[in-house]
């Protein structure tokens, strides 16, 4: 089922102070096609959890519409809308087993779509066995770990085969190891049923990690929306592009004068544009240690961590953080002398953005 | 699209009847709650012949009278049940708060033997109802000549197992390192208690503090037993005594007057303190 | 240091050891014995003999079995409409939003009033006196129907009254655990029902009663121990002479056995007291075992 949201935007009175709003999601105005996986990405407070709720009708819209394929379900309860929700804490009933939490949407059903016992019981060994669960199904959840716990909450959300998946902050929180098990598990699942899935994360990684495509989301704006590596290639603003990647990008003071982007003194790259004062981002990777390159920084160290070598140095005009942190071959010979270092710059790993709204240039 | 809106407007249709049920419900139990204390302020300061030659009682006067007031304090010792409800409160509370807080100190804190032992006889006397230990007390203070004294009133009242219960639970959870620090620092067990764990515990021992004197205030079954000196009556007592014996003939207004006498200072020290007072019975009053 | 340590504890502990030895473990055990010595003279604090004659005495004296019939009334009334009342009451608290401050204090009220005098407006609003038919009164007769004495008149209007001034006076203490209980439920849970579809009333029978069934449970049974120890709200609607209004408890059988007009019977007393503890026991024991199938505890 393709997701489309039409100007949608939902304001709160705000929380702390008295008579002032809080706008949550603002004009959202773009479609989620059909069958895919899709990470919703930005920091704590940007609106994520609101989207997900007005998607899955818990909060009403300020303004705008929702549609399920070519169905107006603004007006709809949660309920009519063919939605499984899966929250951040699982919301397991702790007094049912895990047969009983995932049989409980089933049992809800009235009238002609009422199920016999029978088919609750298949229907629910099915969909436990999609998740890997079958074998646990009389546990009660305090018996269960966070990833199983998490798994029957699916299973619960997918019992009544929804159109849309919905999953807040699915994987916050389990440990690391767990992590990486169960986003490989959603995944699965998810190209297993075909669902159209939105799930909500602040991890960048593990939205680039598994999906298909990413919504990233700053203060209730949407900033971009594409797939993982052409959102992090492309990045339309300095906030997409500081918000992806590990170890961050790193950004510097700089300005555009006769079509040439300098860094200080050191020439950086060409730009078609006017003079003007610019933000230059620089992604780790996009740094080349070379003896006689254009862009000097101070040297401080260099760390090897595993297969990558990180060569940490110093610059004046950096912003972004006191270390310049680059990534690097570690078969590449590195030339530095006690505190000098130069670098030769990948032109598609370096970004220019406008001093002035931070789009990209 | 059509059925959408249909079934949009049946829902905020059935929401509306929902709320209006929900406060309908809540109004109507808050009057069943204020009326009788409307009615008994409304009737304190009616006069006693217009009282009286209401055949269907009015629900306001245009005419309030303190006359009422005055004669609780004057035609009935008033002003005596209050002082005495007031001395035994306070000194019941004080030597209550003291006893509790030595053994809560002693049971969290010390160690020593048979404590053990000697705490789980404590549990077990937690079950063990008023009304079962009364008759032997109203023996024993007969029997060593206090009826009709404050030590009478008193003294079988100043332990409560439950709240020595309640504050040893709450005095186990300020951590070890905070004792032995004191503890290095040369401080006395005694300093230790009175410096630390009291203000640490303060809102728990201010709980138990209030709930004793709401006990305390309202306490007839004891003071009834103990006292046939009007000298000596709580207030309790002497509401049913105004009751029964009242002012001469059944004076109604003026019995009112009385009633909101001695229902006031409660009322003033919940209404400061009201969420004080709910927190702390929910997490350790019994009632009813 | 260790027996220095020994005796600070029991130092500590002394003023507690010695009220609770005076006031609490020495009449526990002194009252079995009253219970037991037949024919106990308060005067010169002789027995005639030790059996179970009080006990007999008691369980065949007519106003002890009128004060158990009325305990019993009350109780079976009382418990189950008092907790169910505070539910509803509890159930729209949570739904009122910005309001539920301002109902919930008010609702708290008669914890902090004196029963005994509240009892009085009672009684006021419900008497028929010579003057006035009272409030209530007129307003049944403005329903069509005809005035009842409450105080003085049939017994079930008496006990009417009395159930009402009682579900009046434990409802606070009700309607808070239960609305704090209520509160703490995880609003997620209502959540994945809403989503699922689940209905309102399969949301309370299967998602709030059984997270808030150990509260419910708590009140159940103070609810039954608090309602089996009724007495001074029936003193309040009805005086101290309870056995002539025919309206006395078990409790008040006991006071009234002990001292006042009937009194200076210990031995009675203990022996009514006795069997109250028992009656109690039992309840509770029943209500133990009934909620061990039914409370969901976390």
């Amino acid at each position: 089922m393709k997701i489309i949201l039409k100007h949608l935007t939902k304001i709160f009175l705000s929380r702390h102070k008295k008579n002032e709003y809080v706008t949550a999601v603002d004009d959202f105005d773009f479609e989620i096609p059909d069958g895919k996986l899709i990470g919703l990405l930005g920091p704590s407070g940007c609106g994520k959890s609101t989207t997900l709720n007005l998607i899955c009708g818990l909060e009403e819209p300020t303004e705008g519409r929702i549609f399920f394929d070519d169905v107006d379900v603004t007006d709809l309860a949660p309920e009519d809308r063919g939605v499984g929700m899966v929250f951040q804490n699982y919301a397991l009933y702790p007094h049912l087993s895990v047969r009983a939490n995932i049989s409980f949407p089933l049992e809800n059903l009235r009238g002609k779509d009422k199920l016999s016992k029978e088919e609750i019981e298949k229907r629910a060994f099915e969909v436990a066995k999609l998740v890997q669960i079958e074998q646990l199904m009389d546990r009660k959840p305090n018996e269960l770990s966070g990833g199983q716990q998490q798994r029957v909450a699916i299973a619960r959300a997918l019992v009544k085969t929804p159109g849309v998946l919905l999953l807040d902050e699915p994987l916050s929180n389990l440990d690391a190891r767990l992590r990486l098990q169960t986003r490989e598990q959603i995944r699965r699942i998810q190209k297993e049923t075909g669902v159209t899935t939105i799930f909500v994360t602040h991890d960048q990684e593990e939205a680039m990690s598994i999906s298909d495509l990413i919504v990233v989301m700053k203060e209730g704006k949407l900033m971009q929306m594409g797939v993982p590596q052409s959102v992090y290639n492309e990045p339309v603003n300095l906030f997409v592009a500081k918000f992806l990647g590990t170890p961050a990008i790193n950004v510097f003071d700089g300005y555009v004068k006769d079509k040439k982007v300098y860094i200080g003194d050191d020439y950086i790259m060409d730009k078609d544009i006017e003079d003007q004062d610019v933000y230059v981002a620089i992604r780790p990777e996009g740094f080349i240690p070379k003896k006689n390159g254009r862009f000097h920084c101070r040297f401080d160290r260099i760390e090897i961590m595993g297969r990558d070598t990180s060569i940490v140095c110093h610059h004046d005009k950096c912003i972004s953080d006191e270390d310049i942190r680059t990534i690097v071959d570690s078969d590449i010979k590195i030339y530095h002398d006690d505190n000098m270092i130069a670098f030769d710059l990948k032109e598609n790993k370096t970004h220019i953005f406008s001093k002035k709204d931070e789009k990209v240039l | 699209m059509d059925k959408i809106k249909k079934l949009e407007r049946k829902r905020k249709i059935k929401n509306a009847v929902f709320m209006t049920a929900v406060f309908l419900l809540l109004i109507i139990w808050a009057i069943i709650v204020l009326f009788p204390f409307y009615w008994m302020l409304l009737t304190s300061v009616k006069s006693y012949a217009s009282y009286n030659a209401e055949y269907i009682p009015q629900f306001f006067t245009l005419s309030p009278t303190l006359e009422n007031y005055v004669l609780a304090f004057t035609a009935v010792p008033l002003a005596k049940y209050f002082g005495n409800t007031v001395i035994f409160t306070v000194i019941t509370t004080i030597l209550m708060m003291i006893v509790v807080i030595l053994s809560a100190f002693a049971f969290s804190r010390l160690e020593f033997k048979g404590k053990d032992l000697l705490f789980t006889i404590l549990l077990s006397l937690m079950m063990i109802p008023n009304e079962l230990v009364i008759i032997t007390n109203f023996v024993t203070i007969t029997n060593a000549g206090l009826r009709n004294s404050f030590a009478g009133l008193i003294l079988p009242s100043v332990t409560s197992v439950f709240y020595i219960y309640l504050l040893k639970e709450n005095f186990e959870q300020i951590p070890d390192e905070l004792y032995k620090a004191a503890k290095v620092d040369g401080t006395s067990d005694f300093k230790y208690l009175w410096k630390v764990m009291i203000p640490i515990c303060a809102p728990t021992i201010v709980t138990i503090f209030i709930l004793k004197v709401i006990e305390c205030w309202n306490a007839y079954v004891w003071p009834r037993l103990i006292t046939d000196d009007e000298n000596y009556f709580l207030v309790s007592n002497g509401i049913q005594t105004i009751r029964e014996s009242g002012f001469g003939r059944e004076n109604i207004p003026a019995m009112m007057a009385s009633v909101v006498v001695i229902s006031i200072p409660l009322i003033i020290i919940f209404l400061i303190f009201h969420k004080k007072i709910m927190e702390g019975v929910s997490r350790g009053g019994t009632k009813g | 240091m260790n027996s220095k340590n020994n005796l600070k504890g029991w130092l500590y502990l002394l003023p507690a050891l010695i009220f609770l030895g005076v006031f609490m473990v020495y009449p526990l055990i002194d009252v079995l014995i009253y219970s037991i010595e037949e024919g106990y003279n308060f005067a010169s604090q002789t027995y005639s003999g030790v059996g179970i004659y009080n006990y007999s005495y008691v369980l065949h004296d007519p106003y002890f079995l009128q004060a158990l019939k009325n305990t019993f009334i009350l109780v079976i009334i009382t418990v189950p409409l008092s907790t169910g009342i505070a539910l509803l009451i509890s159930l729209a608290l949570n739904r009122s939003g910005r309001f539920k401050e301002l109902f919930q204090t008010i609702f708290f009220l008669p914890y902090v009033t004196n029963t005994l005098a509240v009892g009085l407006v009672f009684m006021i609003l419900f008497k028929k006196t010579a003057y006035s038919e009272g409030l209530i009164n007129l307003l049944l007769n403005t329903l069509g129907m005809k005035s009842v004495d409450f105080i003085e008149g049939p017994y079930w209007a008496k006990m009417f009254v009395l159930c009402f001034y009682t579900i009046w006076v434990v409802l606070p203490f009700k309607i808070l655990i239960l609305t704090s209980a209520l509160a703490s439920v995880n609003q997620d849970y209502y959540n994945v029902a809403k989503v699922d579809g689940t209905r309102k009333w399969r949301i309370f029978t299967r998602i709030t009663l059984p997270m808030i069934s150990p509260s419910l449970f708590y009140l159940i049974i103070t609810g039954f121990i608090g309602a089996f120890k009724a007495y001074s709200d029936v003193v309040a609607l009805f005086g101290t002479d309870l056995n002539a209004a025919g309206m006395n408890t078990i409790v008040g059988y006991v006071y009234d056995m002990l001292y006042g007009n009937s009194g200076g019977y210990p031995s009675f007393a203990s022996a009514a007291a006795l069997i109250l503890f028992a009656i109690v026991l039992t309840i509770t024991v029943i209500n133990l075992l009934v909620s061990k199938k039914n409370v969901y505890y976390n």
